[in-house]
């Protein structure tokens, strides 16, 4: 029977050695150890849901790259039409402001010109009719240096006039 | 192919060095019961072996306390052989106190003085504890500095992670449930103690296989431990439940049968805890000694028999090695998990 009684030396240092086993392990083995794997547990479980988020992002962000680089495709096409435009309607409107100025132009000088032809017009006139008298005067100096003559111009004269009266 | 040579191999001559044994042991007496019993209980020294005549042995300090004549203390060998007497003490041949130190008093009657010697059980437990401590402290060590982003451990650290993480999670966290974080400390070190304890049992040779979770004072403290966790932080629901259970009530009031039962069953509990660790790793040594004994006690019946024996009992103890192993795991197992299962019966809310 013996064997079924606890020997108290033993109990003793059973009780005594179990109690400092379990207050170091407690306190310093155990909970360190649980306490990293769960921490790590719980970083691989939220590294699970970050990278998924990620991915996510990811193939948003690659959408959204292609739904942009579309808008940008729409967007040039679009400028460039217009551009196209523009250029068209400042060229024409340059050709016709060009056409409009070069009539004005023109026009210009036609009036320049005539302005310049009535000028020298009156001009000859002006001088045509010294001229004229002048040769009148020279014509007439001479022809009436006889009488008789004289009398026959004053008569055609008359006669003119009274034909033109008539 | 080629281990099973070897294990041929080894087996024939482990039967050449027994018929040697044989014949020089020849006419010596084998007291199997003797030897079995010697191991599994305590002594004042360490037994390693016998070489040639001469025993090998490491004497252990004696520490005790007298009524008469107060402390003492001194080594172990001057005690042996048994009946020699030191100081006024000596071992115990016969009588109540069979084995253990004694004193005569005053009266001329044999007394027990307190006795808080180093014996080879307390000794082994002593030398176990620490290499429980060296270990679990050795991989918190690891942790230290170390930021949940690292890689987890590898090797020996990365093997107790994994080990100490089943415990906690398929045993304590799945007996005791949500509250099992106050309890897990005590319950992993009670596995790892009984465990360490075991596995160092098994080994033969110094410092193991001394018999130490196969003593009751070891079980007995284990066993009380349980029995203040469960107790001390049981909640109101456990009380209720022991003093006024949902029985009939002529089962309760005038005389109290069912308060009666629970309240035994308190102590039924943890004492089956003790109960069966002490057993069963007591019986593992028992039997794999008395296997070994088979060799010994089969010499004085010839040369043929006891190298057939030898054989025989060579299988068998290799068997109830490997078993003893399971054994180990399996009690710490099992008195983690009832442990577990007690304290949450402890904690259980009120279950409709």
């Amino acid at each position: 029977m013996s064997l079924l009684m606890p020997d108290s030396g033993l109990l003793f240092w059973m009780l005594l050695a179990f109690c400092v086993v379990f207050f170091l392990l407690a306190k310093f083995g155990f909970p360190i150890i649980t306490k990293m794997v769960n921490e790590r547990k719980e970083y691989i479980d939220q590294s699970l849901v970050t990278a998924r988020e990620a991915n996510e992002q990811l193939a948003n962000l690659k959408a959204e790259g292609e739904s942009i680089l579309a808008k940008a495709h729409e967007e040039q096409t679009r400028i460039l039409t217009e551009a196209a435009k523009t250029r068209e309607h400042i060229v024409s409107e340059a050709k016709e402001q060009a056409k409009i100025e070069g009539n004005r132009l023109l026009e210009e000088a036609k009036k320049q010109i005539l302005a310049e032809k009535e000028d020298a017009i009156r001009d000859i006139r002006r001088q045509v009719a010294v001229l004229s008298v002048d040769i009148a005067e020279k014509v007439l100096r001479k022809n009436l240096d006889d009488e008789s003559k004289q009398t026959d111009m004053i008569e055609r004269l008359l006669d003119e006039v009274n034909l033109s009266k008539n | 192919m080629n281990k099973l040579r070897y294990i041929v191999v080894v087996i024939f001559s482990l039967f050449a060095l027994n018929m040697s044994f044989a014949q020089e042991e020849h006419g010596e007496d084998v007291n199997a019961g003797e030897i079995v019993m010697e191991h599994i209980s305590d002594s004042y020294e360490w037994h390693i072996t016998k070489i040639g005549g001469t025993d090998i042995v490491i004497p252990l300090p004696v520490i005790l306390y007298s009524h008469n004549s107060g402390w003492h203390v001194f080594s172990s060998h001057h005690l042996y052989p048994a009946g020699k007497e030191h100081e006024g003490f000596r071992i115990a041949t016969e009588g109540d106190y069979e084995g253990k130190i004694v004193e005569t008093n005053a009266n001329g009657e044999e007394v027990r003085p307190i006795d808080i010697s180093i014996t080879k059980t307390v000794l082994a437990l002593l030398i176990n504890c620490l290499i429980l401590v060296l270990i679990i402290l050795g991989c918190a060590r690891w942790y230290r500095n170390k930021k949940p982003e690292d890689p987890a451990p590898k090797g020996f650290v990365g093997f107790m992670e994994m080990f100490i993480m089943m415990v906690e999670n398929d045993v304590i966290k799945a007996c005791i449930g949500k509250e099992y974080k106050r309890y897990s400390p005590y319950l992993l070190t009670a596995f790892f103690f009984i465990f360490i304890n075991n596995i160092m049992g098994i080994i033969p040779i110094f410092p193991g296989g001394a018999n130490v979770t196969g003593n009751i004072a070891v079980t007995f403290v284990l066993a009380l431990c349980t029995f203040i966790a469960v107790n001390v932080f049981g909640n109101k629901e456990y009380w209720k439940e022991i003093l006024w259970p949902e029985v009939p009530t002529w089962l309760k009031f005038p005389v109290p049968i069912m308060p009666a039962i629970e309240l035994f069953g308190i102590f039924t509990k943890p004492f089956a805890l003790m109960i069966r660790l002490f057993a069963n790793i007591m019986a593992g040594h028992s039997a794999i000694l008395a296997l070994t004994s088979i060799i010994f006690v089969t010499v004085s019946m010839g040369v043929v028999v006891n190298s057939l024996m030898t054989g025989v009992s060579f299988l068998f103890i290799i068997f109830m090695d490997c078993m003893e192993i399971l054994v180990a795991f399996i009690q710490a197992y099992v008195f983690t998990m009832l442990s577990s299962v007690f304290i949450g019966l402890s904690r259980q809310e009120h279950a409709e």
